[in-house]
């Protein structure tokens, strides 16, 4: 029983590694931005405006991507 | 107006989940080569068969659930991953292509496998590492295309032709393994890798906009703008961050 916990933990264990590592890895600035996405185009298309979400989701996901190749490149200058 | 909608959605699902099984499929044949030329293809091929079993069960499993969620909540999730992804990837793609970061080289990877397999020693009845390291390679990489063709074709609503997309590149790339006998280390994976990005990231913030109810303009027509303005931002990027590092050089040799 106790053997089967334990592989059970164990499997579960790896899967959420794997998605932890998958998403968030050396990038977690990029997990963060998305989340930050996803709340500021709600919250656009909750007060109604169509357009300006069309323009702000990829400038977001620009500077996001921006950000952190600026930091990868800031943190592979300072090696 | 309608077919050309349709088409220009099909185009960027069926580049995107082919390039991103070409690269995973070059990256999983490196290891299986390194194996079966150090250890014998026996081991190599039941570690490959066993990860192909493997995979196969969990899309067996996990496909059909994922056509039962709703469309807009899928989406959104799915966007989400892949903008996720797709930037982890281009910022690995420009950071490589400006030369702040090793490009990834198959033949290194190639000689450090068989490297790692020789020391390891000689067999003593089944080659458990062979299969082992065979298994891993396959299940790894197979598991990223798993992910991509799930996700990519079930949110298009169109499972079989990313399905099938998938079969003929990884057919494809088993054909040209086996005709040139090594690495596949001529592969242009960098290139590959970064259009890769842009097509996930395209479809990552068309489908994050579709799941909170964002009208796009021309709807699917609006993905091929998303891969032109993503296209040239990845271009400026890298030559800004190559200029950086250029400067770098200078700076050290001054």
């Amino acid at each position: 029983m106790s053997e089967e916990k334990s592989l059970a933990a164990r499997l579960l264990k790896g899967f959420a590694m794997f998605w932890w590592d998958f998403l968030v890895g050396d990038t977690p600035e990029l997990f963060i931005a998305v989340v930050g996405v996803l709340a500021v185009i709600a919250g656009i298309r909750g007060a109604g405006h169509n357009s300006v979400a069309v323009v702000v989701l990829p400038v977001l996901v620009i500077l996001a991507l921006t950000l952190s190749v600026r930091r990868s490149v800031a943190q592979a200058k300072k090696k | 107006m309608f077919a050309t909608t349709v088409s220009s959605g099909v185009v960027v699902l069926v580049g995107a989940v082919f390039l991103a099984c070409a690269v995973e499929m070059v990256e999983a044949l490196t290891i299986v080569f390194a194996v079966g030329h150090t250890r014998g293809w026996r081991s190599a091929f039941e570690g490959v068969v066993a990860a192909i079993v493997v995979l196969a069960a969990l899309v067996a499993a996990f496909g059909p659930a994922l056509v039962h969620i709703p469309l807009s909540t899928l989406r959104l999730i799915v966007g989400s991953v892949l903008l996720i992804f797709g930037m982890q990837w281009l910022r690995k793609a420009i950071l490589r292509s400006s030369g702040f970061k090793a490009k990834h080289d198959e033949d290194a990877i190639y000689l450090e496998t068989v490297a790692e397999l020789k020391a390891a020693g000689q067999p003593v009845g089944r080659d458990r590492i062979a299969f082992v390291m065979a298994f891993k390679g396959v299940f790894l990489e197979g598991l990223e295309v798993v992910i991509t063709v799930l996700t990519l074709g079930t949110s298009a609503h169109r499972l079989g032709l990313a399905a099938t997309t998938a079969a003929v590149a990884l057919v494809l790339v088993a054909i040209v393994g086996a005709i040139v006998a090594k690495q596949l280390s001529a592969v242009p994976e960098n290139a590959m890798k970064m259009s890769v990005g842009i097509l996930l990231v395209s479809y990552g913030t068309f489908w994050v906009g579709e799941g909170l109810k964002v009208s796009w303009p021309g709807n699917d027509g609006f993905l091929v703008f998303f891969v032109g303005l993503y296209t040239l931002v990845t271009w400026s990027l890298a030559l800004v961050a190559k200029s950086a590092h250029n400067s770098t050089k200078t700076g050290v040799k001054a």
